[in-house]
Parts: C-alpha cells; sequence; structure tokens
C-alpha cells in the first residue's frame, strides 16, 4: 500500500501535508532537527514580533542608560554594556540562516510587524536570509471606537500589497476568523498578493488572576475541539479562493489531518500537540494519516483533498448551520 | 552561513559593536589621537604587557580592572599574541598574592588598586621587591581613610610604599598615564625592580581627554623579549628546583638586605634610557624630574601629580610677564635620584617650594619635601626650601594657588610647612589666596548642570569625544556628582581649545553654562560659575517670554550683570515627543554645538547622530532614529530670551537646611548641602572625624515628581507601605484621637480596626520632600478597591498638587506621640512599622533593596545598639556627608555607628562586643560591691530580665533610680558605676555590610567572629554584587549573572554562606528576603537579636546593578523564592538544645523554573541576548544549584545536631 502524500503548498512542493506551525519547538535548532526527523514536511519558524524588538531595544538602553553616573563610584553604569548582543532581528535571521543551512526541507518564517516600514524591512531581511516562503502573523486588536472594520480591512489589504511588492518568495497570510464576511476578506487578501492562507491564528488571550486581581496574558494550547473552526473555513474556501489553504488549530490525530485535506487543506499545521507530546508525535502522527488513505485505497492525497469540501460535500448547508439549529432541536425534544 | 546581502548589512551594521565606550577598543593598531581618561590610557598598556592580571575592585581605580576584563572577555590579546588571564581575588591583598605568586612561576603580572587597597598589597610589596621580581601595580592614588573615608585622590596611598622596595614613577596627565605605564614595564623588566606606576585618582584617572595613542608597534619595541626571557628563567620549575623565600637569621640576612643595592642604583639611569629609546618612538621626552620655567629661574615649585598642569599653566603666565619663576615634574620618584634632581634646577635657583599631595602628622615634613631637602644637603648648600601641603582629597588647586605659592617663596621669611587651598582658621598654616586666575579665552569652558539619570554626563562625554575626534582642538572632561545616590546632581567640566589644556582643576568661570534641570535654578546658584558674556542654556517649561518671571532674584541679578546671551528650550518635552522620555541629553547637546559653535552646523549635527550611532548602535535600530529625531526637532525648540535691565523676582534661593535647625547643622551641615563646603575653615570642624546623628531630616531634597497619596477609605492597616519604603518617607502611627486636635484640615485618619489598639485611630502619612518617588509602597499595596482595582490604598500622584498640603499633615503627622515601644509586638510587621524608624532619608537609591532592612532594624533595636559598618554602600547612606540618617527617638536615644574598613568589619563589631560585655561586667562587679549601700536595687539591677522591651524599659527606669542613688552616695566607686552605669542596660551590636565584605574581603574575619560564640549580630545586605563600586562580581553573584569582572556571565555557583556559618552548631542563621516574607524578617530579626551568641542574617537586596525596575523589587525577591532561587530559613541553635531539629524552611520548594525568574533581570537577560550558547549552559547548570540546594535543605531541616537527644531518643 503506497500513497502519494505529496501536498503543494505556495507553490512549494512538499513530502507530506504536515507542517510544524510556530511554536518554541521550531525556535531552536536542536528541536528543529527533531521534526524534521519525525517526518514534518516544512517548518514555521516563530514569528519575529516587531513590536518586541522595539520593546527589547528601549529595555536594553533603558537598562545601560539608567544607571549610569548616579555616583563619583559608578561612573559607567552598573551592567557592563556586553560585546556582541544585539537587540535588533538578527538572532531571529541568525536562526534562519541556521535551519535553512541545516535542514533539508522548507524554511517558513514567520513576522508579526506593527509599523509599515517594519513589516517590509524584515519581509526582506527574512527572504535574503533563505527563507522558502514567508507568514505573515496578521492580527490586531482594533480598540479604537472610531475605527471602523473596513479600514482595519483595508488596511491587512495595503499590508499584503505591500510586502508582496517587497519580495519574491511565496506570501502566506495567517488570519483570524473575525472578521464580518470571512470569504470576501480571504479573496481579497488572495488577489492582493497572499499565496495562501493560514487558518487560524491563535493567540494570547488575557485572562484574570483572581487572587491578585490582575489581568495576565496567557495562550493555551489547542484541543482537538479547536479543530471545527478552521475544518469548517478550509471546507468554505477550497474552491473559491485561488490560493493555498492551511489549517491550523487543534490539529493533534492523523483523522485531524485526514478531515482537513478531505475539507481541502493543502497543508496542516500543528504546534499544540507536538509541545504537549514532543516532536516525535508527529511520525504517528503521519502515520495515522497515511494509513487512513492507504487503507481506503486513495492513490494519493491530492485525490480526496477537498472532497468534503462546501462544493463538494453532500451536505454543503451542513457548513453554514451555527449551532442555534441543532440547540432549538434539542430544546424541542425535551418536550 | 549564506552571503548576506546589503539590507542584512544594514541591519548588521546598525547593530553592531561601534566602540561604544572606548573602553571597548584596545585594538591592534590605534589611532594617533584617541579621548581616553586616565584609568583606560594606563590599563590598555597594562593589557597589551600582562599575562596574568589579578583585580580587585576599588575607586578610582576599578575601572581599569574592569577594562582589562571586558577586553580578555572580548578576546583581545596582548602584544605576545595571547589573552591575558584576568582573575578577581577576594580582596587586594589576595591580588598582590596571586601577582606574586604568578610572578614566580614566570609570568608578566599587573594589578590595578588604590588606598586601602594599596596598603593591603604592601606586604607582598616587600617580598616582591625583596625577590627583585619585575611587575607594575597601576595605581590611581587616592586618600587613605583616616578620620574619614575619601574616595578622592591624593598621595598618601602611595606614599606608604615608599618603603616596600618598589620604585614609584608619577604620571601628572592622561598623557602621561600612557606613555609612562609603557615606560614602567619596560624599566622594570630591565631593571628587575618592580614599578608602582600612579597617577591622580579622578583628577587624571577620570579625566577624559585627547591623547595620542600608542600602538602597538611602538609597545613591541619598548619591550626587550630577552629580558622577558630572562624572567621566564627565573621562575620556579621543578625542572631545574630552586628555592625563594627562605627563613633567615642575624648572621645573614642584613648582608642580603645590602645585596641588592646595586640594581637600585641603576633604576635612574635605566628609567631615563628607556623614557630616551621612548621619545625616540613617540617624540614625547620625559626625565626622572622634568624642569619647566625660566632658564634662570630664581624661584622653583616642585610637585608630582595632577597639580603639575595647573602648575604649569601658572609658571608659563609669570615667565611670560618676565618673572623668573620655574618648576620641577617629579617622576621618577622611588629611588629618588639626588644627581638627576639637583642637575634638573638651573644654577640660579635661590627658593624652592615643595608641594606635598599628603599629610604625615608628626613629621618634620612631608615625603617630598624631606627628599628635596635631603637631595640640597647631601649635594651641599643649595637654596633655601619650604614644604607645603595641598590637595588633600581631591581638594581644588588651580593655578591661583601656585601663584600664592610662589609669592610665598618670594617672600624674606616665608611660611614653612604651609597648606594651600583651605583656610587654617587653628594652626593657621594657610596660604591666603587672594591671587586672581583668568584662564585662556582662546578655550571654550562649558559647565553643565544635570541629573545623574538624565543623561547629562553620558552626552558631554560624547561631545567632548566628538570634538576631540573630528577636530584639531584639544579636549578635556571631568565630571563633579554629589554625595547621593538618589537625585545626585552632576556638574560637568568640558574645556575645548586650540593648544594643549593642562587646566587640571575645575572651571570656575565658564563662557557656556547649561542648567538641564529647571528646579536647580532655586537650589543651587547656577550662574555663579558664568563668566561675563557666557551664553546661558536652560532646559525650561516656560518660553522665552515666561521664563524670567520664573528665575529666582539671584540668576536674574547674574543674568544683568554679566550681561549673559540667555537661551531656553522644553528640553523635557522635545524629549517626550521624540520619544526619549525623561532623557533630555540628546536635546540639549544638540542646543549646545548650536550655541557654542564649536563646530559648524552641518558638521556638528551630523557629528552629533554618529555620535549616537556610535553609543547606541547596539542597542538597536528604534533607539538610534529615535534619538535622531530629537536631533531634528531640538533646535526649532531653542529660543533666545530677551534679559530685562532690572531685577523683578522676589524669590531667593531655597534655604539648604531650616532656620531651627541646630547650630552644627546651620553652621557646617548647610554648607557643605549648599556645595559650599569648600569654604569651611578647619574650626568647623571636628578634630576626630565625630558628627552628630539625625540631620537628615534638615536636608529637605524633595527630588521626586510623584508621592504616595493614603486613602484611608480603602486602607487595611497592613503596614506593608511603611516597612518597604526604603527611606522611611512613608509612615504608621497609631495613637490616641484626642492627638488629632489641632489637626491640619488636609489630615487623613481612620480608626484601627484591630482588637489591639481599640479605640485608637492611625494615619499612614508621606514626607512629601523626602520621599524620592520610587513606588515601591504602591508596589506591594495589597487593598485594591472593589470598584477600580487600579486605585490602591496609597497611590503615585503628582508631588506639585500635594505637596503643601502633605507637608503641613507630615510636620502634624510627627508632632503626634510616639507609640511606647512597651506597647507594640515589635517582631511583627504591623507592631515594628508602629515604631519611630531610626534611620530615615538617607541617601540611597531610589528603591534600594538595602535600607528597609536597615530602617527595620533600627525600629526594632535601634535605641539600644552600636553598629559596625563595613564600607560599601551602606556606610555611604549611612555616613557620607553632609548628613546622616540614623536618628534618635524622643528620649534623644539612637543607633551610635561607625565605619572602620571594608575588610575588617566583622572584627570591628567584635571589638565593640568586647568593649561593651567588659564594661557591663565592670558595673555588674561594681554594682555588687555598692549593693550594702545601693539596697535591693541592686540586686533588682543584677537579676532583671531584659529580654523584652517591657524588662528593658524596666531597667532604664532602675539605672535611673541608681543614678540618683549614686550621686548621693558620692563615693569614687560610685562614680565610676555612675560612669559604666548605661552598660546595665542591654546594648546590642549589630555588624552590617554587603555581600563584597561577607563572602569576600571580610570572611576570614567574619568567619572568625561567627567562632567566637559572642553575642553579635551579623546583617549581609546581600545585593550580589560590590554595589558601591558599581556592580563587580562577588562570590555571592549568582551562577549565569553578567557583572564587571564577570562580564561573560559567573561560571560558578553563588557561595552558601549560610551553610557554612550553620557548620557552627551554635550561630544563628537565617536568610530572609522581604519581598518574599514579610513576618519572618521580623522574626529572625527577633530571634537573632534574642540569641545570645554570634547570629547571621543574610538579607536578599535587590540592586539597580541587577538590571531591574526597582518600584518592582519587592516583586523580584518573591520570585526569587518562589524559584527556589533564595530559599528562606532560619537556623536556630536554640531549637537544637530542646532537642528538635534547628533548621526550618520558610520558604516552600520551588514552583517556577529559575530560568523564568532570570529572564526578567538583566543581569541575565543580557547574557541570554550576548551568548545564547553560554547562557543555555549557565542556566541549566544554575538550575541544578538551586536543585541540589533545595535538596540538601530539605535534608537538613530534619537533621538534629544534639547527639544524645538523638541517642535518647533511639533509646526510648
Amino acid at each position: 500500500m503506497t500513497v502519494d502524500i505529496t501536498t503543494k503548498y505556495l507553490g512549494l512542493d512538499l513530502t507530506n501535508p504536515l507542517v510544524a506551525s510556530a511554536s518554541p519547538l521550531t525556535g531552536k535548532l536542536d528541536t528543529l532537527f527533531q521534526l524534521e526527523e519525525a517526518g514534518a514536511a516544512a517548518v514555521v519558524l516563530p514569528s519575529l514580533f516587531e513590536e518586541q524588538i522595539e520593546h527589547d531595544s528601549w529595555a536594553v538602553h533603558d537598562l545601560y542608560e539608567y544607571s549610569s553616573a548616579i555616583s563619583p563610584e559608578n561612573f559607567g553604569g552598573y551592567v557592563p554594556e556586553m560585546e556582541g548582543y544585539n537587540t535588533g532581528p538578527d538572532r531571529y535571521l541568525d536562526l534562519l540562516e541556521n535551519a535553512k543551512d541545516k535542514l533539508g526541507i522548507p524554511v517558513i518564517a514567520s513576522l508579526n510587524g506593527m509599523s509599515p516600514g517594519g513589516w517590509t524591512k524584515y519581509a526582506k531581511f527574512m527572504e535574503e536570509c533563505g527563507a522558502d516562503a514567508l507568514e505573515l502573523n496578521v492580527y490586531r486588536v482594533a480598540t479604537e471606537t472610531n475605527t471602523t472594520g473596513s479600514e482595519i480591512e483595508q488596511g491587512y489589504i495595503d499590508l499584503v500589497t505591500d510586502v508582496k511588492g517587497s519580495i519574491g518568495i511565496p506570501l502566506a497570510v495567517k488570519i483570524s476568523p473575525y472578521f464580518s464576511s470571512l470569504a470576501s476578506m480571504a479573496r481579497r487578501l488572495v488577489e492582493a498578493g497572499a499565496d495562501g492562507l493560514v487558518l487560524f491564528n491563535r493567540f494570547y488571550q488575557p485572562d484574570i488572576n483572581l487572587d491578585e486581581l490582575k489581568v495576565k496574558p496567557d495562550v493555551v494550547l489547542s484541543s482537538p475541539v479547536n479543530l471545527r473552526l478552521p475544518l469548517r473555513w478550509t471546507a468554505i474556501l477550497r474552491g473559491r479562493i485561488n490560493g493555498s489553504l492551511a489549517a491550523s488549530s487543534g490539529v493533534h490525530t492523523g483523522e485531524d489531518v485526514v478531515k482537513l485535506i478531505l475539507a481541502g487543506a493543502d497543508v496542516t499545521q500543528m504546534a499544540s500537540a507536538l509541545l504537549k507530546y514532543g516532536p516525535s508525535h508527529l511520525a504517528t502522527v503521519l502515520f495515522e494519516m497515511e494509513s487512513w488513505f492507504a487503507e481506503r485505497n486513495y492513490e494519493s492525497i491530492e485525490q480526496g483533498k477537498g472532497s468534503l469540501s462546501q462544493v463538494h460535500a453532500s451536505d454543503p448547508e451542513a457548513f453554514e448551520r451555527t449551532n442555534y439549529m441543532r440547540s432549538l432541536v434539542s430544546y424541542s425534544s425535551r418536550y | 552561513m549564506t552571503a548576506r546581502n546589503t539590507a542584512r548589512n544594514i541591519a548588521r551594521t546598525n547593530a553592531e559593536n561601534n566602540g561604544q565606550n572606548g573602553g571597548q577598543n584596545n585594538a591592534e593598531s590605534i589611532a594617533q589621537n584617541i579621548m581616553v581618561d586616565g584609568n583606560e590610557a594606563a590599563a590598555r598598556i597594562a593589557h597589551a604587557l600582562s599575562e596574568v592580571i589579578a583585580i580587585y575592585p576599588i575607586t578610582p581605580s576599578s575601572a581599569m580592572g574592569e577594562l582589562a576584563d571586558s577586553w580578555s572577555q572580548a578576546r583581545q590579546t596582548n602584544i605576545w599574541g595571547v589573552i591575558p588571564d584576568v582573575t578577581e581575588m577576594q580582596s587586594e591583598g589576595g591580588a598582590a598574592g596571586a601577582i606574586h605568586g604568578a610572578l614566580q612561576a614566570g609570568a608578566l603580572c599587573t594589578t590595578f588598586t588604590a588606598s586601602q587597597g594599596l596598603l593591603l598589597m604592601i606586604p607582598n610589596m616587600y617580598k616582591i621587591a625583596g625577590e627583585l621580581t619585575p611587575v607594575v601595580i597601576h595605581v590611581a592614588a587616592r586618600t587613605v581613610a583616616t578620620h574619614a573615608l575619601s574616595i578622592f585622590g591624593d598621595h598618601s596611598d602611595v606614599m606608604a610604599t615608599r618603603q616596600t622596595g618598589f620604585a614609584l614613577l608619577s604620571s601628572a596627565s592622561v598623557q602621561e598615564a600612557q606613555d609612562l605605564a609603557l615606560v614602567a614595564h619596560a624599566a622594570t623588566l630591565r631593571s628587575r625592580i618592580p614599578f608602582l606606576h600612579f597617577f591622580d585618582g579622578f583628577r587624571t584617572s577620570h579625566e577624559i581627554k585627547k591623547i595620542i595613542g600608542i600602538d602597538r608597534d611602538v609597545i613591541r619595541e619598548m619591550i626587550d623579549e630577552d629580558l622577558v626571557t630572562e624572567h621566564r628563567l627565573r621562575a620556579l620549575n621543578p625542572n631545574a628546583p630552586k628555592l625563594r623565600g627562605t627563613a633567615q637569621n642575624p648572621d645573614v640576612f642584613f648582608q642580603a638586605r645590602e645585596a641588592a643595592n646595586q640594581f637600585y642604583d641603576e633604576v635612574p639611569r635605566i628609567v631615563q634610557e628607556e623614557m630616551d629609546k621612548l621619545a625616540g618612538l613617540i617624540g614625547r621626552q620625559y626625565r626622572l624630574f622634568d624642569y619647566h620655567g625660566a632658564p634662570d629661574a630664581e624661584n622653583v615649585v616642585v610637585l608630582m601629580g595632577s597639580g603639575v598642569g595647573a602648575a604649569k599653566e601658572a609658571v608659563d603666565h609669570l615667565v611670560a610677564a618676565g618673572e623668573k619663576v620655574g618648576m620641577v615634574t617629579v617622576h621618577l620618584y622611588r629611588p629618588f635620584s639626588i644627581d638627576h634632581f639637583v642637575d634638573a634646577l638651573p644654577e640660579t635657583v635661590k627658593n624652592v617650594a615643595v608641594l606635598d599631595r599628603t599629610k604625615e602628622p608628626g613629621a618634620t615634613g612631608e615625603p617630598l619635601y624631606l627628599d628635596v631637602i635631603a637631595a640640597f644637603a647631601e649635594r651641599g648648600g643649595g637654596p633655601r626650601v619650604i614644604g607645603g601641603r595641598y590637595g588633600l582629597s581631591s581638594k581644588e588647586f588651580d593655578p591661583a594657588m601656585v601663584l600664592t605659592v610662589l609669592d610665598e617663596l618670594a617672600k624674606d621669611k616665608p611660611k614653612n610647612h604651609f597648606t594651600v587651598g583651605i583656610t587654617d582658621d587653628v594652626t593657621n598654616l594657610s596660604l591666603p589666596v587672594e591671587r586672581q586666575w583668568r584662564e585662556d579665552e582662546d578655550v571654550v569652558r562649558a559647565v553643565f548642570y544635570g541629573l545623574g539619570a538624565d543623561g547629562t554626563v553620558g552626552a558631554n562625554k560624547n561631545s567632548v569625544k566628538i570634538i576631540g575626534e573630528n577636530t584639531d582642538m584639544a579636549a578635556q572632561a571631568y565630571f563633579v556628582y554629589d554625595s547621593k545616590k538618589s537625585g545626585a546632581m552632576t556638574v560637568s567640566h568640558l574645556r575645548f581649545g586650540p593648544g594643549e589644556i593642562d587646566s587640571t582643576y575645575l572651571i570656575s568661570k565658564a563662557n557656556f553654562v547649561a542648567c538641564h534641570q529647571f528646579n536647580f535654578m532655586e537650589k543651587i546658584d547656577v550662574l555663579d560659575v558664568a563668566d561675563d558674556g557666557a551664553t546661558f542654556l536652560l532646559n525650561s517649561p516656560f518660553g522665552p517670554n515666561e521664563v524670567w518671571d520664573q528665575l529666582p532674584a539671584n540668576a536674574q541679578q547674574h543674568l544683568i550683570n554679566k550681561r549673559l546671551k540667555f537661551y531656553v528650550v522644553d528640553a523635557t518635552s522635545v524629549a517626550r515627543t521624540a520619544g526619549l522620555g525623561q532623557r533630555v541629553n540628546t536635546v540639549l547637546q544638540t542646543c549646545f554645538f548650536a550655541l557654542s559653535g564649536v563646530l559648524p552646523h552641518d558638521e556638528a549635527i551630523t557629528a552629533i547622530k554618529n555620535g549616537i550611532k556610535k553609543a547606541y548602535g547596539k542597542r538597536g535600530q528604534v533607539v538610534i532614529d529615535k534619538n535622531y529625531a530629537a536631533v531634528d526637532s531640538s533646535l526649532a525648540a531653542l529660543a533666545e530670551v530677551t534679559v530685562p535691565n532690572a531685577v523683578s523676582s522676589t524669590r531667593q534661593l531655597v534655604e539648604p537646611v531650616p532656620a531651627d535647625a541646630p547650630d552644627f547643622v546651620q553652621r557646617v551641615t548647610a554648607m557643605i548641602a549648599s556645595g559650599k563646603g569648600d569654604l569651611l575653615p578647619v574650626s568647623a570642624l571636628p578634630v576626630d572625624g565625630t558628627f552628630p546623628t539625625a540631620t537628615t531630616q534638615y536636608e529637605k531634597r524633595s527630588i521626586a515628581i510623584d508621592i504616595p497619596i493614603w486613602d484611608p477609605e480603602i486602607c487595611i492597616e497592613c503596614a506593608r507601605c511603611a516597612l518597604v519604603c526604603p527611606h522611611a518617607a512613608i509612615r504608621l502611627k497609631v495613637y490616641d484621637p484626642a492627638a488629632l486636635e489641632g489637626a491640619p484640615d488636609g489630615f487623613q485618619t481612620k480608626p484601627w480596626k484591630g482588637r489591639d489598639y481599640e479605640g485608637m485611630n492611625f494615619t499612614i502619612q508621606v514626607a512629601p520632600e523626602d520621599c524620592t518617588g520610587c513606588t515601591v509602597c504602591v508596589n506591594v499595596c495589597p487593598a485594591k478597591s472593589k470598584a477600580e482595582v487600579k486605585h490602591k490604598a496609597i497611590n503615585m500622584e503628582p508631588k506639585i498638587d500635594h505637596v503643601a498640603v502633605e507637608k503641613e499633615n507630615y510636620e502634624f503627622f510627627l508632632s503626634i506621640p510616639e507609640m511606647e515601644r512597651t506597647k507594640v509586638s515589635p517582631d511583627t510587621v504591623k507592631g515594628s512599622q508602629m515604631l519611630k524608624p531610626l534611620f530615615e532619608y538617607s541617601g540611597a537609591c531610589a528603591g534600594c533593596g538595602e535600607t528597609p532592612y536597615v530602617k527595620l532594624m533600627s525600629q526594632m533595636f535601634g535605641d539600644r545598639i552600636i553598629i559596625a559598618n563595613a564600607t560599601g554602600c551602606s556606610s555611604i547612606y549611612g555616613g557620607n556627608l553632609p548628613s546622616t540618617p540614623y536618628a534618635v527617638d524622643d528620649q534623644g536615644r539612637g543607633p551610635a555607628w561607625s565605619n572602620s574598613l571594608f575588610e575588617d568589619n566583622a572584627e570591628f563589631g567584635f571589638g565593640m562586643r568586647l568593649a561593651v560585655d567588659h564594661q557591663t561586667t565592670m558595673a555588674n562587679d561594681l554594682l555588687a560591691e555598692l549593693a550594702p549601700e545601693i539596697g535591693a536595687l541592686a540586686g533588682e539591677i543584677l537579676d532583671a530580665d531584659q529580654s523584652s522591651e517591657d524588662g528593658i524599659a524596666k531597667q532604664r527606669d532602675r539605672v535611673v533610680e541608681l543614678r540618683r542613688l549614686l550621686t548621693a552616695l558620692d563615693s569614687p566607686l560610685a562614680k565610676r558605676l555612675d560612669t559604666l552605669a548605661d552598660y546595665l542596660v542591654r546594648m546590642g551590636v549589630w555588624i552590617m555590610g554587603g555581600d563584597g565584605w561577607a563572602y569576600d574581603i571580610g570572611f576570614g574575619g567574619l568567619d572568625h567572629v561567627l567562632a567566637s560564640g559572642r553575642n553579635v549580630n551579623i546583617l549581609v545586605l546581600d545585593t550580589e554584587v560590590y554595589s558601591n563600586t558599581g556592580g563587580q562580581a562577588s562570590k555571592s553573584t549568582p551562577r549565569a549573572a553578567v557583572a564587571k569582572f564577570a562580564a561573560g556571565g559567573k561560571a560558578t555557583m553563588k557561595k552558601d554562606l549560610g551553610m557554612i556559618a550553620m557548620l557552627y552548631a551554635d550561630v544563628y542563621v537565617a536568610q530572609v528576603s522581604m519581598g518574599a516574607n514579610m513576618t519572618q524578617v521580623a522574626k529572625a530579626f527577633a530571634e537573632a537579636e534574642a540569641h545570645d551568641g554570634p547570629s547571621l542574617i543574610i538579607a536578599l537586596s535587590p540592586c539597580i546593578a541587577h538590571g531591574i525596575d526597582m518600584s518592582t523589587m519587592m516583586a523580584h525577591q518573591k520570585e526569587a523564592a518562589d524559584s527556589g532561587y533564595w530559599p528562606l530559613y532560619r537556623f536556630n541553635p536554640a531549637e537544637a538544645d530542646a532537642g528538635r531539629p534547628p533548621m526550618k524552611l520558610d520558604s516552600r520548594a520551588p514552583k517556577m523554573s529559575f530560568r523564568d525568574f532570570a529572564k526578567s533581570e538583566g543581569r541575565f537577560a543580557m547574557l541570554a541576548r550576548a551568548n545564547p550558547e553560554h547562557y543555555e549552559e549557565l542556566m541549566d547548570q544554575a538550575q541544578d544549584d538551586i536543585d541540589n540546594r533545595w535538596h540538601l535543605y530539605e535534608q537538613m531541616i530534619h537533621v538534629e545536631r544534639t547527639a544524645e537527644l538523638a541517642v535518647e531518643e533511639g533509646e526510648e
């Protein structure tokens, strides 16, 4: 039983549809190796956060400047100014270069910018350091009561246009599901130059610490239940937009991968399950997925890709239904 | 690595090290002109010519060790292509010993030191010299502590080594510090005589100057490889064994001592030859004694060190006027070559004044004077010689003083053994300086007043480098600081000029004055220093049309009388808009260049930007961009002010102390506090260094911008804010509501809820003018508004809105009667805070982690303790003039305090204990002897239980009664007992200091005192670095932390001092952390005091050297405990005596990783940025340290110490 499990994502030929998405595991060379070893077809490095770089620069600047010249016994600050440190993007770019140098699989860089100039500047750096593709991690919490949804959306479109115009490598855009019209937005992003979309972002959400009465930013690992959202939207967008689709969030088992492929994903991205079970878990998932297709005598996963997308499913309305109907039914059934 | 292309390289370049502080570029090839200070000038030669460098921090020489360490960390090699091995030792004594050993084993060595450090090296210096071993010790000469410590410069340390057999070579300037360092290294190899190369602390060590660098080829040329080989061949080597360091007897020792004579005889010739050789290579000619002046001079001064610069200006001035005067600069002081000296002087000389920068009480004269006398005497005849002292502890020494000395010298009967630069109205030795001095008009003389934290000093260092490096002008910068660590004022003195700048003194007539903080205008006479027609730049929130009305009268007067050109810029706003926060330096620097015209406008802007890029390149593009933006917007905000013709202000400078302060404070403290200490005559000062305490209360510095304001509605009376306040500026009082009579309207109060003081009220009150605005109190306040969580029971609010009301409130608060000590439980958080702090308003840094412990100790026991304080931060904020934070209670009792040295503090306190115990015994014996006459009271006193506040209070009452009875007795025995009666009341001894003392330099003594069994309490304020000298690593520094002398991250684990002490079974040991468990701290203090034997408390004290936001220091302490990094425990021998395990763990098993704790502290985080691989390695090891130690402690809490009890239990 051999199934062709290769796939194409952002124009890249991948050996299988399992991509290790941005996580601490993709931030270090040794775990990157382990992921490749376990069968990852590509890796997405953790996001370079422009905001963090700026914050870091100021923190270091303050560290050296604040304590200097406070007494005649302390002429030059308390912490010795170190050699070779940097607060800019160099650490990230070094990781990218090293990963490209040492790994055989495609390396996708990820960027979370802040300023228009920052997005394009860092995107170029990443291309120059050998990234096979770039994933833009775009999400901003729009708190301004005067900013409209269309302004935000146009901002995203402009951003993608700018970045695409400044680089030659394929571009993926990782988006959140929180758009009034996600399908339209997806189309516009692709038309603006995105070679593919990653569904979806998972980001820090604030929690409240009841002991200290403080807001604490936190991220919780995904669970298989999170799969449903990308599953729905993969299925909806398959065939509706002219770009690759990567499904992310809640991919924990081989069956999860299968579902997403059937829904229409070109690749699936995993992070939480790998953090939970270790990089080698990827091999298990790969085996499970391959077995599923093999046992059902698929020639290739391409064959099944999108077979259950909204366009191709037997019950296309199911992807549009919300929980309202089911609730109503269950409510009624009690009588 | 793949090829990098343009854009990436731009990113790289921006982030690259561009030689941030000059100290980082001891490169192979050195540019002709370099901007360095004296320390760097000497250190670059020393590093290039050494293999083994042993270091130890001491101001003002620390920078030499720091530079050597950082160069070696950066893999910079010596001239033989090898990286010198730089090692920090536990003391200067240790450094000297290590050097001695390394020399014996064949290495080329150096070390750097000053003052007490040099004194600690003396025993080894005798040995090194006795063994004819080539080495150079570089010394930034500093005052040796006598009646007081001083970090500043004079020759008292160097003079204490005259007898060691070292050659003493003196450099008078930054240029010489480099050039003669090389001569010293070359000459020591040739002569085999070890060299001490010295230059004046601060004046030369910290003066930044444009000098001509020496490149490596010249250094190589100066060193004879054969001599290096000879040195190596003399090394101890088992392949050709020999023995040194014998013990000799009366038969031969003397002859052997004389056997080295010819080596000393050769030194002057060798040094001169090396100076000549160097002159051939670099063109600068030095002589053992350099004569300068009229060839037919009659009156000549002789001196060495930085005073030479001032003397040269004075002599040149007089010679130009046709006077027959001259000067001799002493370079090779030991061995003193009589022939070279006498021959250096013109034969016409009739009178010589020898100036010594040291004092030798009781001698017939100071050392250099005696040498000169002897030289002339030996040669026969010679001129008349007088001697005088100048410049002790960096006292100003300027050309006017030299003119005065030359005037005196020309008199028929000049005053001998004079002093110059002070007013001695007691022994009348001083020469009155009536001469005026005007500096060369060509020289731009700029004086800048700034705050330590506003970047003024950094910007001026930058400016002087810009001018030095971009023009042909000579450039010089020197910086003066006040003695406080929080809100410290800095004064920068910058000179630029076409010719050589020899002016080694402060600018007294500036043609450019800048005041970077508007509030200085009403505190000090900023414009006193302005010359006629000078330019004045003021950072002002008021525009050109409004500012005049905001100035005090004295400033208006100066502006009018001196016809000053007056400019204002709202640098604070420009900086804020540019995103630079409080850092106004870039804006004001740009305005300085615009107004001074030192450089053409465009050139200046480009140079400033290049300077920014160079200084901040590594910090990231965003830092550079925002500073650039500040440069670009500065000039638009600069405006000239039209100065009116008449003074309109009625405002005067704020008085430094209130009018009702005690006499001494009015006469002395106030003068020092207002920067006029130089004007105090000898008679104003205590003869033995004894000062009154409780004087910080008179020095209201008012440095906070925001202050905490209490909201009684929310307060839960936990007292944490008062406990943690580093400056005792938040206080708690519980009192009878009747005391509220006459309270000001704004005074806040509320009923105490606890049942312990039912019916009483309480108030949390801020001292608005003593608060430094550190915010630690607000951070620890646990009471939050239910409706708005960010509003707490205390909140930072703008001082300007509250100061008037709170001043009045605080005054009233102080008048409320203090709680009686017998009515509180001082060993609790709340109880201790109801007691008056007897340590208040110190000059410690805002948010200091040490002072809350000191304050707590003062509240718990301050009325009955003597403190022995090791040199360090705690001795500076505790004992640096002008004012003293140790205070007194309403009975006039309070801590008596003294500082001996850095290295001997445990022994010093131990001696206090011995004295107190001895006098207590004497008092007890006398009382027993007098019992028949005194009656029952004698027995009551002798048997008194003084273990509680109540017991102590009763004993005090008994002693009052005893004294009454003794007066009536009127016998010699009664009189003796009367003088000793204080010792009948329990008196505690607290031995206090930092980790540098306890873990390193003072550990031997500390260990001995711990072993003594005597009742002393040792408080280690553990900041985990040498905080006072600028953050050098100690053995307390944790693994993976970056510190000076551990620039690559400390590779070894923190010493477990507590565990070492526990091995002495009778020592009480506690490891505490206020932020982790406040109750445990108070308990530990109480148990330590109660323990009748040695007690050791190790207190975690966050410091700005940790690279944290100090307002959150209590939270950091909590995380330190939560991560197991700083476990809390108490080891109480009393428990062992009761058959229980003596150790108790007071914190829980680690619940967060060390990495998580470490990531929020700059000292660890910087290593992660600079060297991630090494960081990871050290982090793993550091986690192992923590895990292993916790494992050990967990076992310890089950360990019983008392064998007998354990056996009994076993038998049961």
